[in-house]
């Protein structure tokens, strides 16, 4: 040994040290760590895992096959991954995605096509500021002598009719209009339906909507199951968690637990 | 209430400061061996009692993570003939060598999604090794920096052997154990599960995934690692389950880089300088968190506007104030966990993160990283001061020659360079274009991102980019390993070089460095020399963005 190189027993010193580190720490204390916790908190050391198998930790998509919503349950929030826990993902789109491209809607698109949908869903108004009445984003790329509305594509009547006193065309597909100013317009809506509703969340998988997005869908799944209101409203309350010692996150409904809950009758 | 929360961690970090601060003091230059240590010196073969010269320092841990690198590698390309792969096939080797890269760096910047990409046994054996071993090697490198500035005529720095292993085995395993424990009573998993079907209510399949999580979620954060079990990382309910537990790994994060501060203090015997140190972080870091949730809740942007806050990209249970939070201490330090998802952030919230990486993340930064980043800037700011008055600078008692300030410079310009040029060629070519899934400047960002992030070892993206192709995997590769090792490199040979040296005396003419008019001069070297080499690069894109 000692007749080796300095430089080779520098190396052969690192390739043990790697080999019993992770031994120690990457062997020992995980598994160790595991019975621990096994023992203690068994529940949730797997999962938290309800009667069913299916965790009250981790949101699920209460749609049809074909992806409608299934009326008489509350539905979670949008998600970029379609709460498939083999590829947790979040939109990734930036506060500024505002034009449709022939490969994907913007995200202001996104947020409009959904407002609108459960503002017919849930009966009440879709409407939100920067979205056109149709359901997607009210955004005008303007020219010199005429705007156009981008988003929406051609037969349809543009939101507005003038911007600053040019015309307001429809959007052709195709037609390149990057040289134009992006002026996305405000409108004077103001919504309704609640900014959780219309937004992918950061997990893909959340369990929890707002406390406004419930009370929002309380009447349409009480009419679907022919319970009073009321009844409803208590299930909600049951299920919502409140800030973690008064003030850590927010308030939240667990979807998964006051649907179980409603079934349960 | 996002005040409160802001507040509680600031209590919490008080509290835990000196016991912590002098514990860490008592491990570093704590003569004794215990005797599992002495056991693995033994089974390493080094003499635990010879210190080394900073160039014998450095070549150890060069090896030490070249081997470490080489070893991650295999054990991703051959998980497959191994236990608990859960059926996936060896990493593709361009992923392979990049994840390898990113966790011995203490980058952990993630190329691949893990619930569908490594088995359990590669995670438990391969990435939370590094996550405990690449955090002690930084602490490592600002101990013996430390005793650079405490040693008079020495000619050594330390034994990186023994630095490494008290590191692990007697500061971050106790806490990781604990705090595993704790997680796991929040809800975060710890099994050995695979993947299994469960009917949902609609009658729908879902996978349900489990995993070793909760011991590899503690070290992730404890070590500012940041390398998600999950792709959604700490937005995942199985790593972050609670608004509790997301203020627990909070915490974790910014535990060791503050509580280093005191370390500091102690090991050159004035307390108050390891204060002043730690007020610089604090300025920079409570002003860049406060600005963080100013900037989300103000929603400022079309989308946010529309929506009627900044939800994208954001969990209920966390809610806007605590994600904000969360992102701003996971890139204030070297850590990259995310629990919100960046990408989607306002214009000017989503800038904060990446200036806050552009700082250095020396506020208060990684493990230890973040200690030895701070020091420099502190020797380049007595180096200006000295140039105002005329004198020969000094710190510690230390005179900042020509030598010292040539190589804390050379410090300084490493990360810089790596990203500019970095996004410069990204920008140049096609393979590095078509990453980006936003356009316009927000496209730009997400590239200056990925670069800012793998230079400065942070590991969080602006995740929209697609960086799972050969081209990124071997460029951000590139950034990872030269922005952790060139500095690590010449800081250690700044501890040399001070360990050298007898201390002068101090008099009349000497700059004090405990005195709030040094804390804001840091703050203030600092914050302009990364404002005038960022300041174009920010403006062509989230500024841009923001002020349409």
């Amino acid at each position: 040994m000692n007749r080796l190189p300095s430089w080779i027993k520098q190396h052969l010193a690192a390739l043990r040290a790697v080999l019993v580190l992770t031994a120690v720490l990457g062997v020992i204390y995980p598994l160790v760590t595991t019975g621990v916790a096994q023992a203690l908190f068994n529940g949730k050391a797997n999962g938290s895992l309800g009667e069913t198998g299916a965790s009250s930790l981790i949101g699920q998509s209460f749609s049809d096959a074909d992806g409608n919503p299934v009326a008489k349950y509350f539905q979670s929030r949008p998600s970029a991954a379609s709460y498939d826990m083999l590829a947790t993902a979040a939109s990734n789109l930036g506060p500024e995605d505002v034009i449709d491209t022939p490969d994907r809607a913007s995200l202001l698109t996104q947020v409009c096509t959904r407002s609108a949908a459960i503002g017919q869903l849930e009966g009440v108004s879709g409407a939100r500021p920067y979205c056109t009445p149709d359901g997607v984003g009210a955004v005008l790329k303007v020219f010199p002598t005429r705007a156009v509305s981008v988003n929406q594509a051609c037969p349809a009547q543009p939101f507005v009719t003038t911007y600053e006193g040019v015309p307001v065309e429809c959007g052709k597909p195709g037609e390149d209009y990057a040289a134009g100013r992006t002026v996305p317009i405000r409108g004077g809506a103001t919504a309704v339906v609640p900014p959780d509703a219309v937004t992918a969340s950061a997990s893909g998988l959340d369990p929890h909507i707002s406390a406004a997005y419930a009370a929002l869908q309380a009447p349409r799944v009480a009419r679907e199951r022919g319970l009073p209101v009321e009844r409803v409203n208590t299930l909600i309350e049951q299920y919502t968690t409140g800030r973690s010692l008064g003030f850590m996150g927010e308030p939240a409904v667990n979807v998964l637990e006051l649907n179980t809950a409603l079934d349960k009758g | 209430m996002g005040w409160l929360f802001i507040l509680s961690l600031i209590v919490a970090l008080a509290l835990v400061y000196k016991p912590l601060g002098d514990y860490m003091h008592r491990v570093y230059t704590g003569t004794k061996h215990n005797a599992v240590e002495r056991v693995t010196y033994r089974l390493l073969g080094v003499q635990s009692g010879t210190e080394q010269r900073w160039g014998a320092y450095a070549r150890s841990l060069l090896a030490f993570s070249i081997i470490s690198i080489f070893f991650v590698y295999v054990l991703q390309r051959v998980q497959d003939k191994l236990w608990l792969s859960l059926g996936f096939a060896p990493v593709p080797d361009h992923i392979a060598w990049n994840t390898a890269i990113s966790f011995v760096t203490n980058t952990n910047w993630q190329a691949y999604s893990g619930e569908n990409t490594m088995g359990h046994l590669t995670q438990m054996v391969a990435l939370a090794v590094q996550n405990f071993v690449s955090a002690a090697v930084g602490m490592a490198v600002a101990i013996a920096l430390v005793r650079g500035f405490a040693r008079r005529n020495s000619d050594t720095i330390g034994n990186f052997w023994v630095d490494l292993v008290r590191g692990s085995l007697r500061i971050l395993l106790p806490i990781a154990f604990v705090g595993a424990l704790v997680l796991v009573a929040g809800g975060v998993v710890q099994n050995f599960v695979g993947p299994h079907d469960i009917t949902t209510l609609t009658g729908n399949v879902q996978h349900v995934t489990g995993g070793p999580v909760a011991s590899q979620e503690v070290i992730k954060e404890l070590g500012t690692n940041g390398g998600g079990f999950y792709n959604t990382n700490s937005a995942h309910p199985y790593e972050n389950p609670t608004a509790w537990t997301n203020w627990f790994e909070i915490f974790l994060i910014l535990l060791i880089p503050i509580a280093i501060t005191r370390t500091f203090g102690k090991m050159v015997g004035q307390l108050r300088q390891g204060y002043a140190i730690l007020a610089v972080m604090g300025v920079i870091a409570i002003a860049s968190i406060v600005l963080t949730n100013v900037f989300e809740l103000a929603g400022n942007a079309t989308v946010p506007q529309a929506v009627g806050a900044a939800m994208e990209g954001k969990d209920v249970r966390f809610g806007v104030a605590n994600s904000a939070t969360f992102a701003a201490a996971t890139t204030l330090t070297s850590t990259g966990a995310v629990n919100s998802f960046h990408d989607s952030y306002t214009p000017f919230g989503g800038m904060m993160t990446l200036f806050n990486m552009m700082l250095g993340e020396v506020a208060p930064g990684g493990v230890g990283a973040g200690l030895y980043g701070m020091l420099i800037l502190a020797v380049i700011t007595v180096f200006v001061a000295g140039l105002m008055v005329g004198r020969t600078p000094e710190y510690l008692g230390k005179k900042i020659g020509a030598r010292e300030i040539k190589l804390a410079s050379m410090y300084f310009l490493v990360t810089p360079v790596l990203v500019l040029v970095g996004t410069a060629v990204a920008m140049g070519n096609e393979a590095g274009l078509a990453a980006m899934l936003n356009s316009g400047p927000h496209g730009f960002s997400e590239i200056l991102y990925a670069f800012t992030s793998a230079s400065n070892n942070n590991g969080s993206a602006f995740g929209g980019v697609t960086v799972n192709t050969p081209w990124y995997d071997v460029a951000l590769g590139m950034c990872m390993v030269l922005g952790r090792f060139l500095p690590i490199i010449f800081v250690l040979a700044l501890a040399g070089s001070l360990a050298r040296q007898t201390p002068v005396p101090e008099s009349a003419g000497t700059l004090p460095t405990h005195r709030p008019q040094f804390v804001g001069l840091v703050v203030g070297v600092t914050i302009v020399l990364v404002a005038l080499t960022f300041l174009p690069a920010l403006a062509l894109g989230p500024i841009a963005e923001g002020l349409f």
